[in-house]
């Protein structure tokens, strides 16, 4: 069990995602940087579908009250165990009544605890990741207790560290497919696409990500119709809007770009001013 | 007559062309059994629009042109499974303006009595074209253009579940609370998406909904009902 002292900026439980219910209207969701969810669970052994927390800036205090192994992968809020300072990418090995803090944001928007065997909330529509109107609760709360995993632990100190791309973090390069109404803009419109160094505004969420330069253009909407996560939505205000793992399953604004899965996990550590310029993949 | 475009590196758009109808509607669905009925594991999921059917795959397609080849092939097949049974629901909606908070406005933008809304808007058989916009939000076609009306220039932050509105030449119920920009007028105490069931929204693509008008009183009777979960809607199986 884990115990909640405090909740932090935004901390949900995600895994894989609700896969196979879009036809019910259910988002998928699920880790926004798959990467470095997979990571912490691989370094943990666990099997990939395993449920972890996602951490957004830190600010989350968590107490163990039982033994385990866990990894924190993703962005470096200065994780603490007992307010000594702990590594990323690494195991971790827990004793009852240890306390999980962060500090200072390093690096990166989110980063992934993962607890050995996964925690174990319950699972609604084949996942647990939170989402709204779906599982009870959608954020984590001060006071919440978490289920996790019984394992006999695994004292074999690993000194294994995985060193982690850098670039994951720092590109500014966001790989991307033409979407679908790509070809209804003009050529002086792609230019601007690809040229524009595009920033992050402030309406940012696990649905989408709002940019603030503008594309001007008289689109129509499109009849409603499929979007993904990654898809690059054009609204007649020429804002744009990237879709992210919450987004809904449909949509009529014209989808201009496709993000690459990889990017789209770039682009989850990245936040509000952060810039970056799509580049045709 | 239908067209295929990638869409990223996991999924295929196949689109109809641009209009609302029915007759795209069943080349859609009848895809879509067809397509189910390989059981093949390379496709993961599916999503409908009024004229679009996407396929998100398992991995990331290595050659486009081939898969679009045998979706072709799939297409041309004869549907050998049985088709899928498509109903008429009957959801009952109490137009009363304590819920229909919008009907005032109406009435004077449409320059149509309150009664003529409710009637004309009682009177359609609507198909479900897709679900889509939040769990169990079911797209209808079949609105009279006499209801037509643009959202709202200021969505509310706050709509109320069950919640039967109009957005521009669209009608829809809301499943579940949630921010929303359509003109209100009246409400459902049916429920359009619930977990604790099998199957979590008991219409699909392909199904017809009828409004029928009840008192307040009904509604309140309904509303325990539907709570205890002893409430059963009624249908009628629609015949091709």
């Amino acid at each position: 069990m884990i115990k909640v002292l405090k909740s932090g900026f935004y901390t949900t439980i995600q895994d894989k995602g609700r896969v196979g219910f879009a036809s019910l209207g259910v988002p998928v969701s699920g880790a926004m940087d798959s990467y470095s969810s997979d990571l912490t669970n691989h370094i943990l052994n666990n099997s990939l579908d395993c449920a972890l927390l996602e951490i957004t800036l830190g600010g989350c205090k968590l107490q163990f009250l039982s033994k385990t192994t866990i990894c924190i992968s993703g962005g470096d809020f200065s994780p603490k165990i007992n307010n000594k300072p702990i590594l990323l990418n690494s195991k971790i090995i827990i004793q009852e009544n240890d306390t999980l803090s962060f500090g200072k944001v390093n690096f990166g928007v989110r980063c992934y605890l993962a607890v050995k065997g996964g925690i174990l909330s319950d699972k609604k529509m084949g996942s647990r990741s939170t989402f709204k109107n779906i599982t009870n609760d959608f954020l984590l709360k001060s006071g919440d207790f978490l289920p996790i995993y019984n394992v006999k632990i695994d004292f074999e100190t690993s000194k294994t560290l995985v060193k982690v791309n850098k670039n994951h973090f720092e590109s500014k390069v966001i790989e991307c497919f033409r979407g679908p109404e790509f070809d209804a803009l003009d050529i002086h419109q792609h230019k601007i696409l690809f040229e524009t160094e595009f920033s992050i505004s402030k309406d940012i969420n696990r649905m989408g990500y709002k940019l603030n330069e503008v594309l001007e253009n008289n689109l129509p909407s499109i009849l409603t119709s499929a979007v993904l996560s990654g898809t690059v939505q054009l609204t007649p205000s020429g804002k744009l809007i990237v879709l992210m793992r919450d987004c809904q399953v449909t949509g009529g604004y014209p989808r201009v770009l496709q993000v690459s899965e990889e990017s789209i996990n770039r682009l989850s550590q990245k936040t509000t001013g952060d810039k970056f310029q799509f580049v045709l993949k | 007559m239908h067209t295929y475009k990638p869409f990223g590196a996991k999924a295929i758009l196949i689109e109809w062309k641009a209009i609302i109808a029915e007759a795209i509607l069943k080349d859609i669905l009848e895809f879509k059994d067809k397509i189910n009925s390989q059981k093949s594991e390379s496709y993961l999921d599916y999503s409908i629009g009024y004229n679009s059917l996407t396929i998100i795959f398992k991995d990331i397609i290595l050659d486009f042109d081939k898969e679009v080849e045998k979706l072709k092939s799939i297409y041309t097949l004869n549907l050998t499974t049985k088709p899928i049974q498509n109903f008429i629901w009957e959801i009952p909606v109490c137009y009363d303006l304590e819920f229909g908070i919008d009907l005032k406005e109406m009435s004077r933008s449409l320059n149509l009595e309150i009664s003529d809304i409710i009637k004309t808007h009682s009177e359609s058989i609507y198909t479900v074209f897709f679900i889509g916009f939040l769990p169990g939000f079911l797209y209808l076609g079949g609105l009279n253009s006499k209801l037509f009306l643009d959202r709202k220039p200021n969505p509310r932050l706050n709509v109320e579940v069950g919640s039967v509105g109009i957005g521009g030449e669209q009608t829809g119920v809301y499943p579940v609370n949630s921010a929303g920009g359509w003109n209100i007028i009246g409400r459902t105490p049916i429920n359009f998406f619930d977990l604790e069931v099998s199957n979590p929204c008991f219409a699909k693509s392909g199904d017809q909904i009828k409004f029928i008008a009840i008192t307040k009183r009904e509604f309140s009777k309904l509303e325990i009902l539907v709570s205890k979960k002893s409430y059963q809607l009624f249908k009628t199986v629609i015949n091709d």
